[in-house]
């Protein structure tokens, strides 16, 4: 090795040396024949017949020290690189569109690793699960606590199994009352999970008995932010909700659990306030540990059979209560694994196009190489050589595109990152691992092994195809044209394609975000302020004071500048489906089931305040007090379930799970917008915020001016009432709504499809010009005679047009069918559309009509004006 | 002999091995003493000869110097390494009993 390098390095030398060795061998041969009695000639021209050819000597030398593997290798790379850089435009086209389609592939497979293929952060965690109970409106849906106790004591599939709720605190701190996130868990949650914590200790099991002494956990960013990260805050206390709490431990930094993110502060589940009593109270959501040997569906099996006894058992509050059991990372992912699924379908195809349009472009160069290659050829390179000098410049394509391709994709995945909602990204805690990690570098690898190879073996192809001879023979366009009009033409196809599946792909979802974002919600976004709002249950702990702080809280909100109108809501529109309630419709037959509606306890100012349209009897008024009878609105979805024919005026319900006095229904409200704006709007009970009162609920505000600049004016208004009260969250309705992760999901995906869809429409567009380009510059002769012969320019047009116009058919019939195909594949991400919209399908289709049209019209028109003499000379 | 294929293949290392390991010696100074030492029966060639000793340089058998030669001019000396010797060995073992296998063939009447 070591004089292998040196023959590498010291390349003059080991030639001088190699010389002059050579060189005393003969002459001491030549020495040799004087004394034999040669004359001077003689003796050196025998000697030098004896060496049979310094040269060949020498090079046979050079290749037994392996100095010749090394020089080639330099020579094909110099060579190459020559090639390349003689041919700017296919280089930096090469070049960029490798690294385009690399980009959104690596990219998009970062995201798809971090989220989808990296384990989520806890011992074992394919054995974990979570665990639900199931209705007919929500699949899975919280358990109540009782129902947790009895399926942990019954069940015989689990390691263990236990409960988590998110939470939210209001914590005292010298600068006055904070809101802070956290969850509720049950003792042995963390050991569930697997995960110890750095400091401190873990809640002991039975700590999260009503009797034992508050004591908190503290996630390992609380720790740093609220306690500078000493180790001294062990055994402190804090103030949660007016509660002395012990902080006890702090989570390990990697910690994190999506569910309930953002969390600082972890307290176990204590068994108090009235819905920890009643079974019918569901708040909790499980989450287990499977025994060795037990699969999801077994346990599954077992957690229905449990629910069921308790249906038996308890048939007013578990009627209709199911089980469902999914893994953990079906909970934490399963939301969005479609959607990146489908963004890692759309870079692939773009990165299908890119390839195929480079390696198109490498069979037109092999194709104008021809002769090169024979000459090449006729000096004695080897096939071998020629194919190892493809391969070298395959490689260097790639290398220099992976490069790009990976760099940029590094941009894009901090550039996607950062276009996330702050809110959401804090719930994908699963994005915390993106990078590149030896996954996304291998996928990057295996992408440009794959590319190489093509790469190498496309120009390849036509030096087995062509016979090398005619290459030199002059103007010939023999056999290769043949092979070019067979594949390369046939790429094109493939590429329009493609390109017309990303267009509809993107379309579709275009129009998805569309009528997603054109909803008709019930309600006036614009100009409206929404305000989380909590007090302290101890501090307003009757309905009275709570009555009186909502009309303070309104009365001081009114009185800022610049504000129309202010209600009060137990939880904003387009923010979730659920605190439902279950009821009867008084003076009907009823067997116990349970109808369950979504409750909204809200102001009597609520819907004017936030441009609802009521049609049928009148709203709440402010007399309406905790003394006068109940009364209730109702939505019209609800007015359509359950009084189709009956006027709802009319009628009274009550609840199943508690006693009041009935409620008479006062209205009816067009259907307002209160869970996911994909999601079909369930019915909905109102009822007077001061007939079911809250200390924790929201303020929607309606602004004559743009309304950010009143949000902090809000919260100093609220706080000078109390500043134990808490406002958080202040934000436009419209951000609100667009920022839900419903229509950032859409969204993202359409503006993402859509931009590869762009490119791959550019791509193609090129790659169709390249075709027709190319087969006129090879026509010329052809063409040349034509118009000697009289033929006209139309004819001339109509020659080269209709060979591009059979490609583009073809690639579009091709491609409605693909995307026909793909969009019923991804009908589940769709909303308000069909996957055979015929509109979308048919503006696409003539967009890449138009597009390829003007793509063939350029060569056309070269070919058109081309002069015969000319044409018939220059061959 | 002048052409290597005309050598059973390997034979001409191991007369290069066995040459040099008697002195250090010049690629003239060992085709000359093959030549001498069989007997004016085997003539390597230079064809054959440097490819060969530039081989067992490559492998680590043989090292050069350059020094002065016996007419007075530079000329590059091969010597034995340690690795050769070794080599050598092995090389001789294996062509006797190749040459006693190919004998006893050939004797057998």
């Amino acid at each position: 090795m070591r004089l292998r390098l040196r023959s590498a390095f010291l390349r003059s030398r080991v030639e001088a040396e190699l010389d002059e060795e050579l060189k005393y061998h003969l002459d001491r041969q030549i020495e040799a024949n004087l004394a034999a009695g040669m004359s001077e000639s003689e003796a050196r021209y025998a000697a030098l017949r004896a060496a049979g050819g310094l040269e060949q000597r020498k090079e046979e030398c050079r290749d037994m020290r392996g100095m010749n593997l090394v020089d080639n290798l330099v020579q094909d790379i110099r060579f190459g690189i020559r090639q390349l850089r003689k041919n700017p435009g296919f280089t930096a086209t090469s070049i960029l569109t490798l690294s385009l389609g690399m980009c959104a592939c690596v990219a998009i497979f970062a995201f798809v690793d971090a989220t989808l293929i990296s384990p989520l952060p806890y011992r074992d965690s394919n054995r974990l699960v979570g665990v639900y109970e199931t209705v007919e409106m929500f699949p899975l849906s919280n358990l109540s606590y009782l129902d947790y106790l009895d399926w942990k004591k019954s069940n015989t599939v689990f390691k263990s199994l236990d409960a988590y709720q998110r939470s939210g605190f209001i914590l005292n701190t010298p600068d006055g009352a904070q809101p802070a996130r956290g969850a509720e868990v049950s003792a042995g949650f963390f050991r569930t999970l697997g995960v110890a914590p750095v400091l401190g200790r873990d809640f002991h099991s039975g700590e999260d008995q009503p009797a034992s002494p508050r004591t908190v956990i503290l996630s390992y960013s609380a720790w740093q932010k609220r306690f500078g990260g000493r180790p001294e805050a062990m055994g402190q206390t804090v103030t949660l909700d007016g509660e002395a709490t012990t902080i006890v431990g702090v989570l390990p930094r990697e910690f994190h659990f999506s569910p309930v993110e953002p969390s600082e502060f972890f307290i176990p589940i204590h068994a108090i306030g009235s819905c920890k009593q009643r079974r019918s109270c569901h708040n909790l959501y499980g989450v287990a540990r499977l025994k060795d040997g037990v699969t999801v569906q077994s346990a599954l099996l077992e957690m229905k059979g449990i629910a069921k006894q308790l249906e038996q058992q308890y048939p007013d509050s578990n009627r209709g209560q199911g089980a469902a059991v999914v893994t953990l990372s079906e909970v934490i992912v399963g939301e969005v694994r479609p959607i990146l699924l489908l963004l890692l379908s759309g870079a692939g195809l773009l990165l299908l196009i890119a390839v195929v349009n480079i390696a198109s472009l490498l069979l037109v160069r092999s194709e104008s190489r021809a002769r090169e290659m024979a000459v090449r050829t006729a000096l004695g390179a080897g096939t071998v050589r020629l194919m190892r000098q493809f391969v070298t410049e395959g490689l260097l394509l790639v290398i220099a595109g992976g490069t790009l391709g990976v760099v940029w994709a590094t941009w894009s995945m901090q550039l996607l990152l950062k276009l996330i909602p702050t809110d959401l990204l804090a719930g994908l805690t699963f994005l915390h691992g993106l990078g590149l990690n030896y996954r996304v570098v291998g996928f990057a690898c295996l992408i440009l092994v794959l590319a190489g190879a093509l790469f190498s073996i496309t120009p390849m192809l036509r030096l087995s195809a062509a016979n090398l001879q005619a290459g030199l023979a002059e103007g010939s366009r023999g056999s290769a044209g043949m092979l070019w009009r067979r594949l390369g033409t046939k790429l094109v196809v493939a590429e329009l394609a493609v390109a017309m599946v990303l267009l509809v792909g993107a379309g579709l979802l275009g129009r998805s975000m569309y009528s997603l974002l054109h909803l008709d919600l019930g309600f006036q976004p614009d100009h409206l302020i929404g305000v989380e709002v909590a007090a302290s249950g101890n501090t307003y702990s009757n309905d009275e004071l709570a009555i009186a702080l909502h009309r303070r809280i309104i009365s001081q909100i009114e009185s800022l500048p610049g504000v129309q109108a202010v209600g009060i809501t137990a939880s904003l529109p387009v923010s979730g489906n659920g605190n439902t309630m279950w009821f009867r419709v008084l003076g009907r037959p009823w067997n116990g089931e349970h109808n369950e509606a979504p409750q909204r306890e809200v102001s009597a100012s609520y819907f004017t305040t936030i441009g609802a349209r009521l049609l049928k009897g009148r709203y709440f008024t402010e007399t309406e007090g905790p003394a006068k009878p109940r009364v209730g609105i109702i939505n019209a979805a609800f007015a359509r379930r359950y009084f189709p024919s009956e006027d709802p005026l009319t009628q009274r319900l009550t609840y199943i799970s508690r006693t009041v006095s009935p409620i008479q229904i006062v209205g009816v409200v067009d259907d307002i917008k209160e869970g996911p704006l994909d999601v079909a709007t369930p019915p909905v009970l109102y009822v007077p915020s001061t007939q079911d009162v809250n200390t924790y609920f929201s303020l929607v505000v309606r602004s004559t001016q743009s309304g950010q600049s009143l949000i902090p004016l809000m919260a100093s208004a609220i706080r000078k009432i109390d500043s134990g009260i808490v406002a958080r969250n202040g934000e436009l309705m419209v951000d609100r709504i667009n920022d839900s992760p419903s229509a950032y999901l859409h969204r993202s995906s359409a503006w993402l499809v859509g931009g590869f869809a762009a490119l791959a429409l550019v791509l193609s567009v090129v790659g169709l010009y390249g075709v027709i380009a190319y087969s006129v510059s090879q026509r010329t002769r052809e063409i040349g005679v034509r118009m000697a012969l009289g033929a006209q320019p139309t004819a001339v047009y109509k020659l080269i047009l209709a060979d591009a116009g059979w490609l583009t058919a073809g690639g579009i019939v091709i491609g409605l069918a693909c995307s026909v195909g793909a969009a019923v594949l991804m009908r589940g991400l769709l909303f308000g559309v069909r996957p055979w919209d015929l509109p979308t399908l048919a503006a696409v289709a003539v967009l890449l009509g138009l597009c390829a049209l003007l793509a063939s019209y350029l060569p056309a028109r070269r070919a058109a004006s081309v002069n015969p003499v000319d044409a018939l000379r220059s061959e | 002999l002048s052409k290597p294929t005309d050598l059973v293949q390997g034979t001409l290392d191991l007369l290069i091995l066995k040459v040099v390991a008697l002195e250090p010696m010049h690629g003239w100074a060992i085709a000359q003493r093959i030549h001498q030492m069989s007997g004016e029966v085997l003539q390597v060639g230079q064809s054959a000869l440097y490819p060969c000793l530039h081989k067992l340089e490559q492998n680590g058998w043989i090292d050069s110097e350059w020094a002065v030669s016996e007419n007075n001019r530079r000329a590059k000396y091969y010597t034995l390494t340690r690795a050769g010797s070794m080599a050598l060995e092995q090389e001789s073992a294996q062509w006797e009993r190749l040459s006693a296998a190919i004998s006893l063939v050939v004797k057998t009447v």
